[in-house]
């Protein structure tokens, strides 16, 4: 077992991330619209499912089935699709993946790849490991593309471009896209895309390796599934000789019909449709029709000692439909970027994590960039207990440093041992309110402090903190008490 | 019934005028209170940062102190949601633990549960002339699911005018130790929770949960200090069904 590598370790710490992202006002209004625009679509089509809940349910139960059986099911696939006509490679990390990639399409001899929209290719690094072999890699999903020729990094799994208004998209393609008519370029929808296609149709007809991810890698067939918006996968996963999928273990379904479920869960939950313009399915290869050598990469990239993890594993359901990022505030504050890995937003905090273990880069901040409030859970079509796994590997960060001095465990311990006697509790209170009596004194109106000292420094910096009362609760009650029924107790 | 209070830690020590409230609001409705001294902290702030060793003995200390009372009640939608959330799976591996919060985290309810669906009562008499716009804390909103539990209270509340908060079901932005571990992010929710509430012209800004208010609360008072105006201030929705129209202390 390996811990995963390649692009979802955090370079920094999400605390020092978040404060640059925070920086650009710009993005934050960018994000907000956009987060909005979908969560909005979303609440609507999910909303006219009666059976929502029943069905992911359904998406729970056959991905935790999977995940249950995943060394048979993962046979019983590689079986169907060398059965089918398929060449099957397994990879243990990015490293392997990317080297078995760049290889075959060395192989073909060819210098040019086009691809369709992929995680799991992003996720190893693919691109950039091609560009070292002096093989270019073309995105033709539009949101990508942008991405790739502003050489930025997605923010978001599903709309990698989501951090630019079409201004800055227009001002991208007219400076970076060979060939594009600036003149008449505006920042119209419509006339973006139109450069979009011209630029790429020439890409799909010349090219004659595509790399593709999937969404999903059927067991019982050997059949893999590729869902999208724009037609663009479909030109890539048809038209050239040689296709090449690079497939995350957990992917699988165990039979045909599963996709049933799916198919209902993942376009409402992702893009807030009933329907995905474009499903793609293909098993094997036919001869004479669509590419005529097919590769699958099955890469575990640190999905092993995932499931290892009777709590964590959860977040392997994950279909990537990325619902849990529009609705989370955090998200929509600071962006995909703060999160440092290509898995951002909630799923990103407990699964980056999980996949590269806690210790890799700044990795162990994840779990903390949260606050619980629940909304991802909610909208999560496989029903991931997000903020059940964000506090789990709170504990298990915690439990792996017990023998470390931390000046949050002393005080965490501490209050722990004043908390579970009455008699300590009573006098601690009894202290803070004393111990607070002089900043009464000093202090301005309605009994708020506007500066503590550290560590709640950081809490007055944008917010007065309010102060100890005069009386707590149960001095109070106890007066009462003795007042009432002529006996004391305190 | 035996009713008993759990007023919460940081009820009692900074907001207990919460803790009086609720206590005057059940007086009042004919029912008497019980206050065990030997409560404390639900464990919330240990078990969430991921202290689970050293939130386990405040969860048997909860269980040990409220398991002979026929209902407990909170004034704090996030303790709440701990108790019966979270203390099941925290007591698992302990099966005598397991099964005493088994049998009592169902009977600790969050007090507008506690008011409308045990008790029966949703106009509890109070009276309270003033504009208020509520905030149903995630806690509140997505773990106990209170619904318009709080409103309809409040809706039946004498003179009260209450007025919708747009993005209601947004995150302030305080999460526990979430607010000091990531400063800038907790601000930046907190700036337009705040900028939400003042937009309904509101002169008080309700909710479930001191913890939350006093985010907020610190954030409109941070506000007010730059303007002469006397500004929204932050309320537990117990101090206004206890009807006094006073000001939090
Ligand atoms: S965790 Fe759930 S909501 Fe988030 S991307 Fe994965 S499937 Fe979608």
């Amino acid at each position: 077992m390996t811990g995963g590598t390649g692009n979802i370790v955090a370079p920094l710490p999400f605390p020092t991330a978040a404060r640059r992202e925070l920086a650009d006002g710009q993005l934050r209004a960018n994000l907000r619209r956009a987060t909005h625009t979908i969560r909005d679509k979303r609440l609507r089509v999910v909303g006219e499912v009666p059976d929502w809940e029943a069905l992911r349910r359904s998406g729970a139960a056959i991905k935790d089935d999977v995940l249950a059986r995943m060394p048979e099911l993962l046979e019983q696939f590689e079986a169907a699709a060398i059965a089918a006509g398929a060449t099957v490679h397994w990879a243990r990390d990015s490293t392997e993946a990317c080297a078995v990639v760049t290889g075959l399409v060395q192989q073909t001899g060819s210098t040019e790849v086009v691809k369709v929209k992929s995680m799991a290719t992003q996720e190893i690094g693919l691109n950039e490991a091609l560009a070292e072999a002096g093989i270019a890699a073309v995105e033709t999903d539009l949101a990508e593309l942008i991405v790739q020729l502003a050489d930025d990094t997605p923010s978001h799994i599903l709309v990698p471009a989501i951090h630019y208004n079409r201004r800055q998209i227009r001002d991208i393609f007219a400076s970076r896209m060979p060939g594009v008519d600036v003149a008449s370029l505006t920042d119209e929808p419509a006339a973006l895309a139109e450069a979009a296609r011209r630029h790429l149709r020439a890409k799909f007809l010349s090219a004659r390796v595509a790399i593709s991810g999937a969404n999903f890698a059927i067991a019982e067939t050997g059949t893999l599934a590729v869902v999208e918006s724009e037609g663009n996968g479909r030109m890539c996963l048809t038209l050239p000789e040689t296709l090449i999928s690079v497939v995350g273990v957990e992917k699988l379904l165990p039979t045909f019909r599963d996709l049933e479920v799916f198919l209902q869960l993942l376009p409402r939950s992702s893009t807030g449709e009933r329907m995905n313009p474009y499903t793609s399915l293909w098993t094997g290869v036919t001869p004479g029709d669509g590419p005529q050598t097919l590769h699958i990469v099955l890469v575990d990239n640190g999905r092993t000692e995932t499931l290892a993890d009777p709590v964590g594993r959860q977040a392997l359901r994950c279909i990537r439909c990325s619902a849990c990022l529009n609705v989370c505030p955090v998200y929509e504050r600071v962006g995909g970027h703060a999160y440092g890995s290509v898995y951002p937003g909630p799923i990103g905090a407990i699964l980056s994590p999980q996949m590269t273990g806690p210790d890799a880069g700044a990795n162990r901040t994840l779990p903390y960039a949260s606050t619980l409030c629940g909304a991802c859970f909610d909208a999560c079509p496989v029903r991931i207990d997000i903020p059940q796994v964000l506090v789990h590997l709170r504990q298990r960060g915690v439990d792996a440093r017990r023998g470390r001095p931390s000046a949050e465990r002393t005080a965490m311990q501490a209050m722990s041992w004043v908390m579970r006697d009455r008699r300590r509790y009573a006098a601690a209170l009894r202290a803070a309110r004393r111990g607070s009596a002089p900043l009464r004194w000093v202090t301005g109106r309605r009994g708020q402090v506007r500066r503590l000292p550290w560590p709640l420094s950081a809490w007055t910096a944008s917010r007065d903190a309010p102060l100890p009362a005069a009386e707590t609760f149960r001095d109070w009650w106890a007066g009462r008490d003795r007042s009432t029924h002529g006996g004391g107790r305190s | 019934m035996r009713i008993a209070l759990f007023v919460t830690c940081v009820n009692d020590l900074v907001f207990p005028g919460t803790g009086r409230a609720v206590v005057r609001i059940l007086e009042r409705l004919g029912h008497t209170v019980e206050f065990p001294l030997e409560q404390s902290c639900c464990g919330q702030m240990h078990a969430n940062s991921g202290y689970r060793a050293e939130s386990l003995p405040l969860v048997r200390g909860f269980v040990d102190t409220f398991t002979g009372y026929d209902a407990v009640v909170a004034p704090s939608g996030s303790c709440v949601a701990m108790v019966r959330d979270s203390y099941p799976r925290l007591a698992e591996s302990d099966p005598g633990l397991a099964a005493a919060v088994t049998d009592l985290a169902p009977r600790v309810y969050e007090l507008s549960e506690l008011l409308v669906d045990v008790l029966g009562v949703t106009d509890v008499g109070a009276s309270f002339p003033h504009r208020v716009t509520y905030h149903p804390t995630c806690h509140g909103l997505r773990m106990l699911r209170l619904g318009d539990r709080p409103l309809r209270l409040l809706r039946a509340v004498r003179g009260l005018d209450l007025v919708d908060l747009p993005g209601a079901q947004e995150c302030c932005g305080f999460g526990g130790t979430f607010a000091v571990k990531n400063a800038d992010v907790s601000a930046a929710m907190l700036t337009d929770k705040c900028t939400a509430v003042c937009d309904t012209g509101a002169a008080y800004v309700a909710a479930a949960d001191n913890s939350c208010l006093a985010h907020i609360g610190g954030g409109l008072s941070r506000r007010n200090r730059s303007s002469p105006a006397p500004g929204v201030r932050a309320i537990h929705y117990a101090e206004i069904l206890a009807g006094t129209g006073q000001e939090r202390s």
